[in-house]
């Protein structure tokens, strides 16, 4: 055993586990390592699982990958650190993506952002203190024929013009409240 | 084994088929700086300072990386490599906060002395340096963001010799750190064994030994070199 | 399977085609402007008035005019609809034969645009059904693996891929039958093929498009590639920004291991081979190759000093082959309609067509695919249809963070490789942008910069600090708050950043500033002259 799983163990009272066995979403992700039969080489497509179930992936998650993979603590965060994609914090319930590729800024992207970031009051990469939306950027997604291109929770927009943006973004922050 | 005929700088000089230019370069004395090479751990080509001239290519190699061959033509000297590598130490000293006279390391620091060696004696660029909390849990070492060059020696060093990997990178380009762990202090960090290997393998003096005063760090490498050669030869030369 | 079996297929998925097709596109650019309810529009439309019989709805890949989304077209009579409603499904559906419905919006198929376009890598793309294998058997797929595994050695199928003088499509345009060659001669106990389909050039979508659209051709380019150095494993590197490319890629795959066409003993040979799929995580860097391993193999994706090359030493330490997606997406039909017929298409020196994804400022926007060598007036002005709201055309880029910005004097060059270096561009994976008169090319620069900053692995001195320095007197410039000696220092990083970084994304990193010094200098020395004297920083 790892010395820093056994450190967490001893830190839990005597009836909990590491992981817990209640939290199904473990048993899912312990399924995915073993289709690629824990090698260490998964290592990416695990930690995508991982924040697929989780939402994001704190310490302890990553803890327990690199435990089952056999790796060492600090590679596992030096890669989870790495890559765009994996979030170590929780995002917000409402996401939007704001497209920086090119063609989305030579059509004015860069303003689109600049509008929501005002009116959300939070930089590209923050989630809005009540946790109901984070704001981030994409180095293209890929959809440059319809640009600027807004991901609006996963639902890809075309042409976005400032107001409609505003306008979504407006409406998530105010359901919350 | 066979054996290879190179010239470097204009003289004939002879290696193993395996050997790089580096360490040619260095069995025939002929000096090149290097900052993220340490003897005895894999090389990462990182720092670009060792970069020499090979006849016949248009782009530079890193000596430390690259393998000899028979008949190469090595130029480690030329205006342009040593502009290269004024700018490269710049640029170094513009990322983070390297005052020398404060420093624990002040005399006994590899990136001083290539400065040195290679007259750069003032930078041009914009300081981007942040400062950086200094991390003085661990009992024994200290370790100093603000003058680490993101060599990666130390982490080299604690994965390959001491087996530990305690040390890695985290986050990439200018936000890159050295991180013990899943980022904790480094006195939490469990797999750290303290050894102490990753201190003798910095280049500068972001890793240190605690109670060490200004201009008293002094590593000894040549421990470093005893466990490798006691490793991999199994020859125990003290 | 054996050949008849393909054949087979082929012939049923033939004789059970309906009289009248509606394709209507269900890639990720219609798909964003609500192509799926269109779909299942037109599918209820032509099940209520009886039509199943007589008419095939059928969901395909991008048919090009991305930007007039979604696109929906009639055979044989050609119709296509643009900007379609699902409303307008009944409409589409009552025309059918007849004229074009009403009231509804279309667009001339022969229109430049697609008159000028020669469909070779894209030529099932936006007909055949991507989410079907039948679909692509019907247009002779799997006919190439099979002539290659029966037919041919190894070798010849090497020497093939030579005579075509096929070139890289993912930037650096390296001979692809040089690479297969040193790939087949190095010895190894194992050998890896690699899909690069990191596309990261954030201004492309070409590979996207084909993966969505015909998934299939990829495969089997990768099962020659294989066959031909004798690797019995592939991976497909996707970006996780793919999700479509990446379901369609799944349900290839499994599909052809179900034909028996991927997986063990293909077309009943000793011949093996199983494709793997990798997602990226969001990082540019990951394109290049060396980097691209690096994260295959679950790691941190820096790069690493070459030689050796992938070629030598590559995933694992194996020979590795790594190809981008357009190139292997060529070798069926050279494998199909020969070498020759291949090279006859392009210039001297740069053979077959290219992919373009055609952004920015330009009327239409989408996907394109021309011969190499055409100019590139012909694409802008034609094809594309010039810069709407009467602004003219200012400069075009291509090559992304790694190419450069032709100004609209030049641009009567063709577009090969050659002719986009002289004019210190690169041809890169087939980003084009086009900008217009309200374009800063100051800010253009300045925001390749930044997106080098933020992607630079961080690895090698001058890319992770000199990429910052370029960046913050760009900044600086475009505040107006630059000196001379700014633009000076911003040269001499330039030459330190180009001619010391360890790998492609740093060595290629000032590419936009100088290419954007060289034609719009005027624009720099513009801004240090407006530098408001009192509103100094310090030195
Ligand atoms: C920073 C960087 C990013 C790259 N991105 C891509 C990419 O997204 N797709 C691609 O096919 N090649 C990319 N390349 C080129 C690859 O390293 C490699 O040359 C290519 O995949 C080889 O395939 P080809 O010979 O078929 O072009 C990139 C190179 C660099 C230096
Ligand atoms: S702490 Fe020292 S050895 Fe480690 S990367 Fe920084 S400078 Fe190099
Ligand atoms: S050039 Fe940039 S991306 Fe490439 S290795 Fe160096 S730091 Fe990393
Ligand atoms: S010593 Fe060779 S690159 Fe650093
Ligand atoms: S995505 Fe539909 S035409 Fe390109």
């Amino acid at each position: 055993m790892h010395p820093y799983v056994a450190k967490i163990k001893k830190k839990m009272p005597a009836a909990a586990q590491f992981p817990p066995s209640g939290d199904k979403r473990y048993k899912i992700l312990e399924t995915a390592m073993k289709r690629h039969q824990h090698k260490p080489d998964a290592l990416i497509e695990v930690l995508h699982t991982a924040q697929e179930l989780f939402g994001y992936l704190e310490n302890d998650l990553l803890l327990y990958v690199a435990h089952c993979l056999k790796l060492p603590p600090s590679r596992v965060f030096g890669v989870a650190t790495f890559y765009h994609f994996f979030n170590l914090k929780p995002k917000g319930k409402h996401t939007c993506v704001i497209c920086m590729g090119t063609a989305c800024y030579v059509k004015g992207a860069d303003k689109l952002l600049a509008s929501i970031e005002q009116v959300a009051g939070i930089k590209a990469g923050e989630t809005t203190a009540d946790g109901e939306v984070s704001l981030l950027t994409a180095r293209c997604i890929g959809a440059c024929g319809i640009a600027p291109a807004v991901v609006f929770d996963n639902a890809v927009t075309a042409r976005v013009l400032p107001a409609t943006a505003v306008e979504r973004v407006k409406g998530w922050m105010q359901h919350g409240s | 084994m066979a054996a290879k005929t190179l010239t470097i700088d204009g003289r004939l000089v002879g290696a193993h088929e395996n050997q790089t230019v580096l360490e040619a370069a260095s069995e025939a004395g002929i000096k090149i700086p290097t900052l993220c090479h340490l003897d005895g751990i894999a090389d990462a080509g990182a720092c670009r300072l060792c970069l020499v001239e090979v006849a016949g290519s248009p782009r530079l190699h890193p000596a430390c990386v690259l393998k000899v061959a028979e008949g190469m033509e090595i130029k480690t000297q030329s205006e342009r490599l040593r502009k290269y590598r004024r700018l490269l130490l710049e640029l170094l000293f513009a990322e983070r906060n390297h005052v020398c006279a404060v420093c624990v390391a002040n005399g006994h620091c590899e990136l001083q002395d290539l400065a040195m060696d290679l007259g750069m004696d003032h930078v041009r660029y914009q300081y981007r340096f942040q400062p950086f909390a200094v991390d003085v849990t661990h009992r024994l070492f200290g370790l100093d963001h603000n003058r680490c060059v993101l060599c990666t020696r130390c982490v080299r060093v604690c994965s390959e010799v001491e087996g530990a990997h305690t040390w890695d990178m985290e986050g990439r380009g200018a936000k890159a750190r050295v991180i013990t762990d899943l980022k904790q202090p480094w006195g939490e960090a469990d797999s750290c064994t303290s050894c102490g290997k990753c201190v003798h393998g910095c280049p500068t003096g972001a890793l240190f030994f605690q109670g060490s005063t200004v201009g008293e760090m002094e590593r000894d490498r040549t421990r470093l070199e005893f466990i490798v050669t006691a490793r991999e030869k199994k020859q125990w030369i003290a | 399977m054996v050949l008849n079996d393909l054949l087979e297929i082929k012939e049923r998925e033939r004789k059970a085609r309906k009289g009248t097709v509606l394709r209507c596109c269900v890639a990720a650019g219609c798909l964003s402007a609500n192509s799926q309810a269109v779909k299942d529009g037109l599918d209820k439309a032509v099940k209520e008035k009886g039509l199943e019989g007589q008419v095939e709805v059928r969901g395909v890949g991008c048919m090009g005019l991305c930007c007039q989304g979604p696109l929906v077209q009639e055979d044989p009579a050609e119709t296509l609809y643009v900007k379609v409603n699902p409303e307008d499904a009944p409409a589409i559906v009552d025309a059918l034969g007849k004229n074009p419905a009403p009231g509804l919006p279309t667009t001339d198929p022969h229109a430049p645009f697609f008159k000028k376009q020669m469909p070779v890598v894209l030529e099932n793309c936006g007909r055949i059904d991507p989410e079907r294998i039948e679909s692509y058997i019907a247009e002779d797929g799997y006919l190439a693996l099979h002539d290659v595994i029966l037919e041919m050695t190894p070798k010849e199928v090497v020497e093939n891929v030579v005579k075509s003088g096929l070139r890289g499509r993912g930037g650096a345009g390296y001979p692809t039958g040089l690479k297969w060659a040193t790939v087949a001669k190095t010895v190894g106990e194992r050998k890896f093929v690699i899909c690069n389909a990191d596309e990261g050039d954030p201004g492309a979508f070409m590979d996207r498009s084909v993966l969505e659209s015909d998934p299939h051709r990829v495969l089997e380019g990768m099962a020659v590639a294989a066959y031909a150095v004798g690797a019995s494993q592939g991976y497909i590197y996707v970006r996780a920004e793919y999700p479509l490319a990446i379901s369609r890629l799944q349900a290839a795959i499994r599909q052809a291991k179900q034909y028996g066409l991927l997986g063990g003993g293909i077309f009943e040979s000793p011949f093996n081979f199983n494709v793997e799929i990798r997602i990226g995580a969001g990082a540019f860097v990951c394109g290049e190759e060396t980097a691209l391993m690096s994260s295959v193999e679950g790691k941190r994706g820096s790069p690493r000093p070459r030689p050796p090359f992938p070629a030598e030493s590559g995933l694992w330490g194996n020979p590795t082959l790594i190809n981008n997606v357009e190139t292997y997406a060529n070798v069926p039909v050279i494998i199909r309609k020969g070498a020759e017929w291949f090279s006859a298409i392009g210039t001297e020196k740069s053979k077959g067509t290219k992919v373009f994804a055609l952004a920015g400022k330009i009327r239409n926007t989408g996907l394109i695919e021309v011969p190499m060598g055409v100019p590139l007036r012909e694409i802008v002005e034609e094809m594309g249809g010039g810069v709407p709201d009467g602004s003219e055309v200012k400069a075009v880029q291509t090559g992304g963070p790694s190419g450069g910005c032709i100004p609209a004097a030049a641009l009567d060059i063709p577009v090969d490789y050659e002719s986009l270096a002289k004019v210190g561009s690169i041809m890169g994976s087939g980003g084009m942008i086009v900008m217009d008169e309200d374009t800063n090319m100051v800010d253009v620069a300045r925001f390749f910069m930044e997106f080098c900053m933020d992607e630079s692995c961080g690895k090698c001195v001058p890319c992770r600090t000199g990429t910052v320095q370029m960046h913050q007197l760009l900044d600086k410039i475009i505040q107006k708050r630059g000196a001379a000696e700014d633009l000076e220092r911003l040269e001499e990083l330039c030459d330190v950043v180009k001619n010391t970084s360890l790998c492609g994304l740093g060595q290629t990193a000032p590419n936009p500033v100088l290419s954007t010094l060289r034609f719009f200098r005027h624009e720099y020395l513009e801004l240090l002259k407006q530098r408001e004297t009192g509103a100094q920083p310090p030195a």
